[in-house]
């Protein structure tokens, strides 16, 4: 497997050498960093470029970088200090609706798209950043492949990104009438309302949430290089 | 004359042939069906976003409720993007029983598959032929891993315990004792394989049986020939994958293009068929089964002559066994950090696929070295395959919906996670 990334690389330096496409190969997979103002027009090449020929979209989806590496327990420099671990953070699940964090960060928001080409038995994945500048705005894929239809509708339920060109951009997994994209690392894990049925209106209504956001393990971050010598001996062999 | 209008019909979400809770708004004239508009996510539970606030080991059980047929395989896809990440193998016991269990699963999905299928379109019996073999699939799942659905079986870096030495009986009961005790109990005798060995070498003819009942059955071949056909450029552009893709021509298998767990080392074939219709999907799953009942045979045989370890010797991976953790200090620490912290991933991105039942099933994870998954996408292969619901009834029969429907093995909780 590791033979079919090294000649994707290679094919994809040539095809994209005057873009800013920025490739990196990993010991998962080849990736594509693409511009988002060539995000489609990209697509388009690596379909029908025949030494790349990815005939199918197999997924689409968005992701959210804010709290990228954000830890919410302390590893080191505690010892001396005293017992506290626990970090004051905002992580997922731990805030409610009137306590999410509003702030901006570059590139906060991705789409990622994996792609497979039958005809080369290769996989690649490409992604962009959704510029935020008022509304996340990327070029629809869905000229380049058909089955991106959905995919995109979901990315946009959950992340709030538009995609331009798409004809159906409706939402997709969430509730009729549902309010913000709930996949959105801002938006607190117990959700916003609940629903219960009213004994006196005779029907089912909405209502602020009642149950208290709560977190039984904390995220931790360690960079103890456990995995170091053993990946470095598989990439080895 | 009266005038004759187009007309919008709501089908389900609680239908018996919706499979779950898809929600269709059909546009019809007469009884032709010019739009469907499916509505998805009556199921939804935000399976990604629940990860994401839990330690990697918390998820594999999640990952049983997402295609709730298919179990194991879902299983299979979301440990093994861990293990990438880790970098770390299962040893080859472990990929041994993976392979077994995912054909084992793929079997439960396809008798599950034919089961409703059938029901849908007319065919009463079929229910109750492929329920009597489901049935011993979740004994073997319930053997393994104490759970008939949900088994929480595969772990990064293996499974999580060896095959049982021996399978558990029925009990005496009001209604079975005596000759028929013995004779529900005549495959139990030995251990778990010789159970699955004994099933396998009865289930081919199992399958013929079905096969009596539908292959040239004339309501069968009306229902189901020449319906829903998708050329396989087609298939292609909507993403189908798995018997969905096959059905139309594709040669196209990720247990054999990319291959993982032992499925190098296993001889199969990859069924493909000719036009692409409901019939033609048919045929390619019936076939599976075959195919799948050969890889069980292969696995037995390997499994009971190659004894060995299940999970990695890797502490900080695998949690030590009891009697050392009760012994050893530095094992009760390993254990101790594994239950209440869990191991953390060293920080990248990974999309690993299996060919389960329903087609492709693809995890993508983002990790930033900590404990829990930074982002996890869940890729269903229904999903794909429910998207182009629209263009494949377009023309056809109201009746036909309900074809397709189960033409693509359809269940909602891969769909709405």
């Amino acid at each position: 497997m590791s033979n079919y990334r090294y000649e994707l690389s290679k094919h994809l330096a040539e095809v994209f050498s005057d873009t800013d496409a920025q490739i990196s190969e990993s010991r998962s997979g080849v990736e594509l960093l693409v511009p988002v103002e060539t995000w489609a027009d990209t697509a388009k090449t690596l379909r029908d470029h025949k030494k790349l020929a990815f005939e199918q979209l197999m997924d689409l989806c968005g992701v959210d970088f804010l709290t990228y590496g954000e830890a919410e327990w302390q590893t080191d420099g505690v010892s001396s200090t005293g017992f506290s671990r626990g970090i004051h953070s905002k992580g997922p699940g731990r805030f409610s609706w009137d306590e999410r964090r509003e702030e901006s960060m570059p590139n906060r928001f991705a789409v990622v798209a994996q792609l497979l080409s039958l005809k080369h038995n290769h996989r690649l994945t490409i992604k962009c950043f959704a510029p935020d500048e008022g509304m996340l705005a990327v070029p629809s894929l869905i000229d380049v492949w058909e089955g991106v239809n959905w995919f995109e509708r979901e990315a946009f339920d959950l992340y709030g990104i538009v995609f331009k060109g798409h004809p159906d951009l409706r939402r997709i997994l969430t509730d009729y009438g549902f309010i913000g994209h709930p996949f959105r690392k801002d938006f607190p894990l117990v959700g916003n309302v609940e629903v219960k049925y009213d004994e006196e209106q005779k029907r089912v209504v909405y209502q602020p949430v009642s149950i208290e956001p709560r977190v039984l393990v904390p995220k931790t971050i360690r960079r103890d290089s456990r995995y170091v010598d053993t990946m470095n001996d598989q990439e080895a062999s | 004359m009266s005038e004759i209008k187009n007309y919008t019909m709501n089908f389900g979400p609680q239908h018996p042939a919706a499979h779950g809770v898809l929600r269709l708004i059909l546009e019809l004239d007469g009884e032709l069906v010019e739009h469907a508009d499916p509505h998805v996510g009556l199921l939804h539970r935000a399976t990604e976003k629940l990860a994401e606030s839990k330690p990697f080991n918390q998820s594999i059980g999640y990952m049983d409720r997402l295609d709730y047929v298919s179990m194991m395989c879902n299983e299979h896809a979301y440990v093994r993007s861990i293990e990438q990440l880790l970098g770390i193998e299962a040893p080859i016991r472990a990929q041994y029983i993976r392979t077994l269990f995912d054909e084992i699963t793929r079997l439960r999905n396809h008798l599950m598959w034919i089961g409703t299928h059938g029901l849908d379109l007319g065919a009463m019996a079929l229910f109750l032929y492929a329920f009597r073999e489901r049935e011993m699939l979740l004994d073997m799942y319930e053997a393994v891993s104490g759970a008939r659905l949900h088994a929480t079986y595969y772990r990064p870096g293996g499974v999580y315990r060896d095959l049982p030495d021996s399978m558990p009986k029925h009990a005496e009961s009001k209604w079975t004792k005596g000759k028929d005790l013995k004779k529900v109990n005549e495959w139990r005798e030995g251990s778990m394989l010789d159970f699955i060995e004994a099933f396998a070498d009865d289930f081919d003819s199992k399958i013929d049986e079905y096969r009596t009942l539908l292959q040239d059955n004339r309501i069968w071949k009306q229902r189901t020939v020449g319906i829903a056909v998708v050329s396989p450029e087609q298939a292609k552009a909507w993403g189908f994958s798995g018997p969905m893709l096959r059905g139309s021509g594709v040669e196209w298998d990720l247990r054999k293009k990319q291959t993982y767990a032992a499925y190098d080392k296993v001889d199969f074939d990859i069924p493909v068929g000719m036009n692409g219709d409901c019939y033609d999907r048919y045929l390619v799953r019936m076939e599976e089964m075959v195919q799948s009942n050969r890889i069980i045979k292969q696995c037995v045989k390997w499994l009971k002559a190659n004894p060995g370890p299940v999970m990695v010797d890797d502490y900080k991976v695998a949690p030590p066994n009891r009697t050392m953790m009760k012994e050893d200090m530095e094992s009760m620490i390993h254990h101790f950090k594994l239950f209440t912290e869990g191991y953390t991933v060293p920080a990248g991105e990974v999309y690993s696929a299996v060919e389960a039942p329903k087609g492709e099933f693809g995890v993508y994870m983002i990790s930033d070295d900590s404990n829990k998954p930074f982002r996890m996408k869940v890729r269903a292969p229904g999903f794909a395959h429910l998207s182009a619901m629209n263009d494949m009834v377009k023309g056809h029969m109201l009746a036909d919906v309900v074809a397709v429907i189960g033409t693509m093995d359809i269940v909602f909780g891969e769909i709405d996670r």
